[in-house]
């Protein structure tokens, strides 16, 4: 957004009230673990080719909602579109294939192989995944399989993890992994990719490295929706802030406007306005 | 110590057609493993019913090649299918590794989406009913009796050492052609497939892949390869019954796996050969102790009985005990090189754990 304001503004306020339904969009979501109401009819939407925060205090439902978004959870009641169409009974991978990817709060890397093959794992299409044809289409195989790894290096470079291409991704670093993670999910190439604290336990040169470019691929085009508890990161990189607090959401706008929504800084943001 | 000379073996009775056979049984035995390699070794599937496989092959390879039982005095079943040999050992083993396969799929698919340790209970659990089935069906399996006229391909045609040695040669062929087959499969983008599964399971969803099928494709391939041997093995045997096919059968392979080397198709043949050359050479262990004493210089053969001397005297004395080494040896080498022999510490750094 600080790169170019005036297509952010358009973002924020004009294309908005123009365009259809956004791109994410959750709907009234209940989600229940026995007695605890963990999503309570939690409602937004995330605009295409927005960089969206989602905040609120620890155990708010965040990890939870992201969850029920990609499947991993159904929801007991209420909503998921992605461009329009319903996803919230379908599993995970289908989700996937329809162009939405994510991380983990905890990177669930695959420790016990490579750092290129995490990466190359991840993109779509590949005709030796099935094993007939991993078998006898040896030139087909082949020929993807040099596409992806062209791929991949470029991945490598724009993470800066081309020095560890060959490592086990099991000798990462804390920080390391969550590129790795976000690498992963650039391979496989989604149109809107939910990150759950990209930042957290990344040293702060790092993170500073990983906001450009989250900027740089939301410049391509992507659509971003990230938990974070940086409150300086939120209201200067977001276009749009969704705050989750006891699994409902408080407010969502632009960082400015539920800055000084009274409730949300009664809730939540406490003295954020003395940061 | 320089008076144990190979003569002494050499003397035991059958030496060689023995040596063959402890080789032709590993041989297949390699076939077991590598199949269990494909499950737990590149899956993370914990299949503790791997001998169900084994015994759906080796069942199926029996019903399509014995005699109907008009044929057989006293035969309770109703089916033999009686293909002519060797022409028959094609198709035979095909369908072998296909019912096992097919068995293994069905075994998956309803236990495919639990957690890794209960995965492990069901196994165990659904290999027992297959089990009884086989030893209740009596009107397909001949029950407890078994099929016992499991023709030998080629067997007719030649002496019986002779054909040792060609089927021993005949199972190394089929074991070199499935280890090069796996080992592209393993190698190729759905072997990588097969790795993030077992790596974690949700990150592989996330990243778009439909991970109950992949399963089911390892338990698929897995299974057919035990089947496969399960075919080899009635054909050498010459048959088929229940009490072959013991839950000591699916041990033994995971001990050939663990030592060889978990995700290692190397490893897994290494393994069985270490496991099973050890099983069936210590069967003797009672004969090559009476050649020593027999053997060795008076002074040496009476310290040899004095130190064996506080062991208990009792016939399945020594039977026991090897059992006893292969479970210390499976201690020793996954407190000190959890790897096995030909495996690689990061590959199992997270295999067999939950998301
Ligand atoms: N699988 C589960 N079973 C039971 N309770 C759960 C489960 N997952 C989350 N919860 C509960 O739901 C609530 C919301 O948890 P969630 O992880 O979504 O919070 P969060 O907003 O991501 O918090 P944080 O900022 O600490 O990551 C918490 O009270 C948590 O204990
Ligand atoms: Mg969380």
């Amino acid at each position: 957004m600080s790169r170019d304001s005036s297509e952010s503004d358009a973002a924020a306020g004009v294309t908005r009230s123009d365009s259809d339904a956004p791109l994410l969009e959750v709907d009234d979501v209940v989600k229940r673990f026995g007695g605890l109401t963990a999503i309570d009819h939690a409602s937004f939407g995330v605009e295409a080719e927005s960089i969206t925060g989602l905040i609120g205090p620890n155990g708010a439902g965040k990890s939870t909602l992201f969850n029920c978004v990609t499947g991993m959870l159904t929801p007991d009641s209420g909503a998921v579109r992605l461009a329009g169409e319903d996803v919230q009974d379908l599993p995970p991978n289908r989700i996937a294939q329809r162009g939405l990817g994510r991380t983990f709060q905890t990177p669930k890397i695959f420790r016990g192989m490579s750092v290129r093959e995490n990466l190359a794992f991840a993109a779509r299409g590949q005709t030796g995944e099935r094993p007939i044809s991993a078998l006898v289409r040896p030139g087909t195989v082949g020929s993807e399989e040099a596409d992806i790894r062209e791929r991949v290096d470029d991945t490598l470079a724009f993470l800066s993890l081309d020095h560890l291409a060959e490592e086990y991704a099991s000798g990462l670093s804390g920080g390391q992994r969550k590129l790795l993670e976000l690498g992963r999910v650039l391979m496989l190439d989604p149109e809107i990719i939910l990150l759950d604290e990209p930042m957290a336990g990344v040293n702060p040169s790092l993170a500073d490295d990983l906001l450009d470019r989250l900027h740089e691929l939301n410049d391509r085009g992507r659509t971003i929706l990230l938990i974070e508890h940086d409150m300086d990161l939120v209201m200067n990189h977001c276009d749009r802030v969704v705050v989750l607090h006891n699994g409902q959401t408080l407010a969502s706008g632009p960082p400015s406007i539920v800055q000084e929504d009274e409730r949300v800084v009664e809730a939540y943001l406490g003295g954020f306005e003395n940061a | 110590m320089g008076v144990f000379t190979p003569t002494a073996l050499l003397s035991l009775p059958g030496w060689g057609s023995f040596l063959l056979t402890v080789l032709t049984i590993a041989g297949i035995y390699s076939l077991l493993t590598l199949g269990l390699n494909i499950h737990y070794g590149y899956t993370g599937l914990i299949n503790f019913g791997h001998v169900a496989f084994f015994a759906a092959g080796a069942y199926t390879a029996a019903l399509l090649t014995v005699p109907p039982p008009a044929q057989v005095s006293g035969a309770e079943y109703v089916f033999g299918l009686n293909l002519p040999m060797p022409l028959g050992l094609p198709i035979s083993l095909v369908a072998a590794a296909v019912v096992g396969g097919l068995l293994a799929t069905l075994i998956g698919a309803t236990s495919v989406r639990l957690g890794s340790h209960y995965l492990a209970v069901a196994t165990f659990a659904l290999a027992g009913i297959f089990g009884s089935v086989l030893e209740n069906e009596a009107w397909l399996t001949n029950g407890s009796f078994g099929l016992n006229s499991v023709p030998k391909p080629g067997r007719a045609a030649m002496s019986a050492d002779t054909w040792a040695v060609a089927y021993f040669v005949f199972v190394v062929v089929v074991l070199v052609v499935v280890a090069f087959v796996l080992s592209r499969l393993t190698g190729s983008p759905f072997g990588r497939l097969l790795k993030g599964v077992r790596e974690s399971e949700d990150a592989a969803q996330m990243l778009g892949k439909n991970t109950i099928r992949v399963k089911l494709t390892s338990f698929a391939i897995g299974g057919a390869v035990a089947g496969l041997a399960g075919g080899l093995y009635a054909h050498y045997v010459g048959s088929v019954v229940v009490q072959q096919f013991v839950p000591a059968v699916t041990f033994t392979v995971w001990a050939a796996l663990l030592l060889g080397g978990v995700a290692s198709n190397t490893g897994a043949v290494f393994g069985a050969f270490l496991l099973v050359g050890f099983r069936e050479s210590t069967r003797f262990l009672t004969n090559i102790y009476d050649s020593l004493l027999a053997s060795l210089p008076t002074v040496a053969a009476d310290a040899l009985r004095l130190a064996v001397e506080p062991l208990p005297d009792h016939a399945s004395f020594v039977p026991s005990l090897r059992f006893v080494v292969i479970g210390l040896l499976i201690v020793l080498v996954i407190r000190y090189r959890p790897e096995g022999v030909f495996g690689d510490p990061n590959e199992i750094d997270a295999i067999g754990e939950e998301d």
